[in-house]
């Protein structure tokens, strides 16, 4: 069974008004457990509104979207999803380790247990000393760890993150690239990933999507064959650049198209 | 930092603040004394002091009077408007029904229901005066809170849905934290308004032991140095009324942005 299969899948926003915008058109993608797919293309090809549908944030207009076999909707209720937006939209009245911990408290975790797993995952995303900051206190890198972390405490099997490093300077941006990676290789979490950097959809991806300008479909998948795990030295493989090169001339394609 | 190094600090910032009460004072003393203003006009601050001395006990019971029943007015309208804004959060009916009413009832000077509550509640019944408080208190804590409540964002509600978090949760653990500073700006004015509700209302009428009669029997004897000492404590008891708000606004919302660095 597919971590993730779409079919056909369509959004059009107001439709039948003056203010119709097709969105998504005929999306077909499969994705298996443990992949890590980036979805690249212009601003406004609909690239967050297929995040938000595989979310059940929106529902499609039509087609089908299934994760791990079960409809959005029943997925989104099993928690099967943990959310990363490009703000790190942590709540201002919690401290961090509060923050972390607020997916198990609306769970009903008893207060031991999830302190000791919000703590964990501090510790994962190397941010332990800071448990009792406020999210102010902390800066926009920061900030976002904490967001990954608390997307990833309940151990939801598909992470899905709209664009999460897209706020932050580039060797900051670097910096969290490996550690998402790193943090992936040992929670084994499926990725959704929408970016418009081509060198971060490259670095960390197992397949990159890459849409057309409205309506967003998607016009080409590029596999991304870089050797695991990913480091610096990745950033300046021949083949790394290549591979920049192939997705550059995809989103190419579809701008002048 | 030393405690006294603090202290002296903390004086030298509020040294400008303490210079024009000393020097405000002393010019309004000089007029009086210059000028040969006369009592009903405008007594002395030397006058007024002197009247507090001798009328201490009468002013400390009127005062407290009037303080307690402003404080339970602003207790029990707060009360109300924070259930009436949590229901009028979470359900949408509550919201498109009473809203528009609130907000027409805000823009009106409620404080002419005074000497209406008289006739509902006995002249003598402390709870005339508690009800005009609270439906003073009422409105702008209410709608206040709901604008706090429906005002989080759009990306937050997509977090707790995210976290199959049902409406209930998300009124708790989202909205009502969120809504936590717009509470206290709206208790802050209500305190304000608390204390005004209840002495308007002891304008009508009522125990001879609160502030507004002592005001309107004084002045009405031409004894001005007592009516101003009552003016003088309302304004110390209004004060008062606020810091407490503010004391409690900072323990409970200390992450908040107004009150961080304060």
């Amino acid at each position: 069974m597919s971590a993730l299969s779409l079919r056909g899948v369509e959004k059009v926003f107001n439709p039948g008004s003056d203010q119709e915008v097709r969105a998504v058109h005929g999306v077909d993608l499969s994705v298996e457990r443990g992949e890590f797919i980036s979805v690249i293309g212009p601003s406004g090809c609909g690239k967050s509104t297929l995040l938000r549908l595989i979310g059940d944030l929106t529902p499609p207009s039509s087609g089908t979207v299934l994760v791990n076999g079960k409809t959005p909707a029943k997925a989104r209720l099993d928690r099967d999803y943990g959310m990363v937006f490009q703000s790190a939209t942590l709540l201002e009245w919690r401290r961090v380790q509060a923050n972390v911990e607020l997916p198990l408290e609306i769970m009903g975790m008893d207060a031991a247990e999830r302190s000791r797993q919000a703590a964990a995952m501090l510790e994962l995303v190397q941010l332990d000393r800071f448990a009792n900051h406020y999210p102010w206190q902390l800066s926009g890198g920061m900030q976002q760890r904490v967001a990954i972390a608390r997307a990833l405490v309940f151990k939801p099997s598909i992470l899905l993150m709209d664009e999460p490093f897209g706020a932050l300077d580039e060797m900051t941006r670097e910096r969290m690239q490996s550690e998402l990676l790193r943090i992936r290789a040992e929670t084994g979490t499926t990725v959704v990933f929408v970016t418009h950097s081509i060198p971060e959809a490259v670095f960390l991806s197992t397949r990159v999507v890459i849409m057309s300008p409205r309506p967003g479909t998607i016009t080409e998948v590029v596999d991304i064959d870089l050797p695991e795990p990913r480091s610096d030295e990745t950033r300046e493989d021949q083949h790394f650049f290549e591979l920049l090169t192939g997705v550059r001339e995809g989103l190419r394609a579809v701008e002048d198209s | 930092m030393t405690y006294r190094a603090e202290f002296l600090r903390r004086l030298y910032f509020r040294l400008p603040a303490i210079g024009i009460f000393v020097g405000g004072l002393i010019v309004w003393e000089g007029l009086v004394r210059a000028f040969d203003i006369k009592g009903f006009i405008l007594p002395a601050p030397t006058a007024i002091a002197t009247t507090f001395a001798t009328e201490t006990a009468d002013l400390l019971t009127a005062g407290v009077g009037t303080f307690s029943t402003a404080l339970a007015g602003l207790l029990l309208g707060g009360l109300l408007a924070v259930l009436t804004a949590l229901a009028a959060a979470r359900w949408r009916f509550v919201r498109d029904g009473a809203l528009p009413f609130a907000i027409a009832a805000n823009s009106t000077p409620i404080i002419v229901l005074a000497p209406i509550a008289n006739s509902w509640f006995g002249l003598r019944s402390p709870f005339g005066s508690i009800f005009v408080v609270a439906i003073l208190v009422f409105f702008p804590v209410m709608i206040n809170l709901v604008r706090g409540l429906l005002s989080v964002d759009a990306s937050e509600i997509e977090l707790m849905d995210s976290y199959a978090a049902g409406r209930r949760t998300t009124l708790w653990k989202l909205q009502f934290p969120h809504s936590t500073p717009y509470l206290f700006s709206a208790l802050k004015v209500a305190a304000a308004l608390s204390l005004i509700g209840a002495i308007v209302k002891e304008f009508f009428g009522g125990s001879q032991e609160r502030l507004g009669q002592y005001i309107t029997t004084k002045a009405g004897l031409l004894q001005f140095e007592e009516a101003w000492a009552a003016i003088v404590l309302a304004s110390l008891f209004g004060i008062a009324l606020y810091n407490i708000v503010v004391l409690i606004e900072r323990r409970v919302i200390p992450w908040h942005v107004s009150v961080r660095n304060a």
